[in-house]
């Protein structure tokens, strides 16, 4: 919370910004395409797409939960969109339509956890599956190509020189901070994650706002698949495999703790950047990708040491 | 007795946490072969002493003499090797391993390579301790599939393993049933019979007069005095426990009665509640007494919504309520202060001001917004009033210290302006000064006007603070006392199942 920030925290932020400079100057000695303005551009638009995820991603760690099933809400809101679209719904309506659905299943995934009382883990990896399967029976594993140029402006278009997945993550990453930081839902959020009994006994209603965040989790995964398609021009079923791994590392990368309660965006931001320029520079540098996710793994233990060692 | 009839004596214990002093030149000692019950009242000493022996905690200064021999015992091993075992009230087994493995956990007998476990040896010695205590259970039973009172079999069958020749049982009967209490009080007889010295601490004084053969009290750290159970009565150890004069610790406003705020008819739940009926009336403190597991804290829950009740009715201010959450508890101006504040009370990574501030953060925000500077002004003003010390609003909780944590508790409840405030053993582990000023402020509620039910299992306290005393015993109400009829020996009699002023 941004009122409560010791200056351990503060500590732990700052190792993390040493470790960003330190990973952009050594990519920088070793290649010399890595520190241009294209390229920056590059990695902040490859970053959009787990950065928006991460952002809903924080909310849900920070209750002390998980969500397994943001790569496949992704996959399955990207494919129904595309198809309204193909059916000549107007943008606007199959946009919605697409984000209704995001926080539908996030919804279903909050009510398994509270009226299910299902763990967290248990009820977003059968979401998981379930949402993939629906995405692959729904397009008969068959890719929807060919959108409408008024969607693809989500993925492909500017505004003046900024890309416009840019502007949308930048708006998510700020009203994501707002929320947290200077709302009563955020304050709730960290209470909840800091001691849900607690919690529970001051009055806060624990079940609504514990399906808020998985909510606002499969809504944001919704909308980070829209900007994906629309810069692709294709929907895949299988668009977004893997992604919670990258939007979970993000998170824990920047500090906030599995335990919940303690953390925020801040740091996901960084977490976010980190994972992006590393997957740049290894790209840049021509490292097998069978090594890149090597490298990932070390730099993510190396993350979480540092947490430790802050702590 | 001669000194040699001892197999143990603990000589002019001393033991001291900060702030108080836990055991003060406490002698105990105990002979070989006897049940030998301990006795005394919350903090009086009971389980440090116990603690000493088992070596869970190091002493200060005294000797401890083991058969003859001064010894120094360092851990709980060490206390094992010395033949000393100790039953914890909270069982300490593996719910989902087997009798057998459970008794010899960690000790299993070796197969003919290493790593691998003589299982058939494992059973064939677990059945053996087993019928020692004259228990007919299969040692592949899971743990799990076992009544309570099994399991502590099992417990005790894992101390005989270890040779043990002392046995210390911490409050053995707080979960059994009365007929399971019988099967123990056989089995402590057996043992007893066996040259086994049994150490029993209990609260239940029948239980002490029925099983032990002699008794030793301690009060406030100090040793009161020892008898055999034959020359002694009840009323005779009850006043040894309880001894002290009032003093003028709790400083009482008489406040006049007024309308009922909070009607309670028949309150069911299980063994836990077994229709409960109470009235609360505005500016009145309702002290509740009983021992551990009367279902004192389940009233308190299930009147705040956290459990829910399978019968029963509640009114406030007159009007019918249902309370099934603590959100609809609040509504209606009830506050609850937790038994424990780290676990079910603070939100301790978080600052102050958002401890004092969480409850009313929904009527202090404009569009989901709080206004922060107002909630720091109110949190401030609190922190002034109850004299929280604390070096800023924005000091992480953990960081405080008990009476200060507690105080904060009661700064959110005190911020909603509650009706009722329901507090739950308000003073547990905090010093004296903060218990003083904590005391002090409910008094000042009730002044206001509003309605206290305090839990509490200090009996100086629940008299000292108290209008009218309600006693719990087996989930029902069993006694009830004015102010100015309760003694405290009136009460332990009432809460341990002797004659009460029972309804």
């Amino acid at each position: 919370m941004g009122s409560t920030r010791s200056l351990r925290s503060y500590l732990q932020q700052f190792g993390l910004v040493i470790a960003f400079l330190l990973l952009a100057l050594t990519l920088t000695l070793l290649s010399n395409r890595f520190l241009t303005v294209s390229n920056a551009v590059n990695v902040l638009r490859q970053s959009t797409i787990n950065g928006i995820i991460a952002v809903g991603m924080t909310m849900v760690i920070l209750t002390a939960g998980i969500d397994l099933s943001v790569g496949s809400i992704l996959g399955l809101t990207a494919v129904v969109t595309a198809d309204f679209l193909q059916r000549g719904w107007p943008v606007g309506l199959a946009v919605a339509a697409g984000l209704v659905l995001g926080a539908v299943l996030g919804l279903i995934n909050g009510l398994l956890i509270t009226k299910g009382r299902i763990p967290p883990f248990i009820a977003t990896l059968g979401m998981m599956t379930l949402a993939r399967g629906l995405a692959l029976t729904y397009t008969q594993g068959r890719p929807i190509t060919g959108l409408p140029a008024g969607f693809r402006f989500l993925g492909a278009g500017f505004i003046g020189p900024v890309p416009m997945p840019i502007v949308i993550a930048v708006l998510v990453f700020a009203t994501g901070y707002l929320l947290l930081a200077r709302t009563r839902v955020g304050e709730y959020i960290y209470a909840l994650g800091n001691n849900p009994t607690a919690a529970r006994f001051s009055g806060i209603p624990t079940q609504r706002y514990i399906t808020l965040v998985y909510v606002i989790s499969g809504f944001l995964s919704a909308l980070a698949g829209m900007i994906l398609v629309a810069r692709l021009d294709s929907a895949q079923p299988i668009v977004g495999q893997g992604y919670e791994f990258d939007a979970i590392a993000a998170v824990v990368v920047g500090g906030t703790s599995f335990a919940g309660g303690e953390g925020g965006l801040g740091g996901t931001l960084l977490g976010v950047l980190i994972i992006a320029v590393l997957n740049n520079g290894l790209n840049l540098l021509n490292v097998s990708s069978f090594y890149e996710q090597v490298v990932k793994g070390v730099v993510i233990a190396l993350a979480l040491l540092l947490h430790r060692a802050a702590r | 007795m001669d000194h040699d009839d001892f197999i143990l004596r603990m000589e002019q214990i001393c033991k001291r946490f900060p702030g108080v002093q836990a055991l003060d030149n406490v002698t105990f000692r105990v002979a070989r072969g006897e049940i030998h019950a301990l006795v005394g009242e919350n903090g009086a000493g009971k389980s440090t002493l116990m603690k000493i022996l088992t070596g869970a905690i190091p002493r200060d200064s005294g000797q401890i003499i083991l058969r003859g021999q001064e010894i120094e015992i360092d851990s709980p091993g060490r206390a094992q090797q010395l033949g000393i075992s100790m039953i914890h009230q909270e069982l300490a087994l593996i719910p989902y391993l087997n009798v057998g493995q459970n008794i010899y956990l960690g000790r299993e007998p070796g197969g003919p390579l290493p790593g691998l476990i003589n299982w058939p040896q494992l059973y064939s010695q677990a059945r053996e301790q087993l019928a020692r205590l004259n228990m007919d259970l299969d040692p592949l039973t899971a743990v799990a599939d076992l009544p309570i009172a099994q399991q502590q079999m099992v417990e005790v069958a894992k101390a005989l393993s270890f040779n043990a020749d002392i046995i210390v049982m911490d409050e053995p009967t707080s979960a059994l049933t009365e007929r399971e209490t019988e099967t123990l009080f056989e089995v402590m007889r057996t043992l007893k019979a066996q040259g086994v010295t049994i150490i029993f601490i209990s609260h239940r004084l029948e239980e002490v007069f029925e099983v032990a053969d002699r008794v030793t009290v301690l009060r406030d750290g100090r040793l009161i005095g020892v008898a055999p159970i034959s020359e002694v009565s009840m009323d005779d150890v009850v006043r040894m426990m309880v001894g002290r004069e009032l003093g003028e610790m709790y400083p009482k406003q008489e406040v006049s009665r007024q309308d009922v705020v909070l009607r309670v008819r028949g309150l069911t739940r299980g063994n836990d509640l077994r229709g409960v009926s109470l009235e609360l009336h505005r500016g009145e403190i309702l002290g509740i007494a009983g021992l551990v597991g009367a279902g004192r804290t389940p009233l308190a829950r299930a009147l705040f919504g956290i459990d829910p009740v399978e019968r029963g009715e509640i009114w406030v201010d007159g009007q019918p309520a249902r309370i099934n959450s603590p959100h609809a508890a609040i509504r209606l101006g009830l506050g609850f202060v937790p038994e424990d504040r780290k676990e079910q009370g603070l939100f301790l990574g978080m600052a102050v001001r958002e401890n004092i501030t969480i409850g009313i953060l929904d009527r202090f925000s404009v569009l989901g917004f709080p206004r922060f500077r107002e909630l720091d002004r109110l949190a401030e003003s609190y922190v002034r009033q109850l004299d929280i010390r604390t070096p800023s609003l924005r000091q992480r909780m953990r960081n405080l210290s008990g009476g200060n944590q507690q105080k904060v508790v009661i700064a959110r409840w005190l911020t909603l302006h509650p009706k009722v405030l329901i507090l739950d053993e308000p003073t547990r582990g905090i010093d004296v000064g903060a218990k003083a000023e904590i005391h002090a402020l409910m008094n000042r509620l009730a002044g206001e006007g509003v309605g206290i039910i305090m839990i509490s299992s200090e009996l100086p306290e629940i008299l000292g603070i108290s209008d009218r005393i309600l006693v719990m015993r087996q989930g029902q109400i069993v006694g009830e006392f004015s102010r100015q009829e309760a003694t405290q020996d009136a009460i332990m009699l009432c809460a341990a199942g002797g004659k009460g002023n029972a309804n």
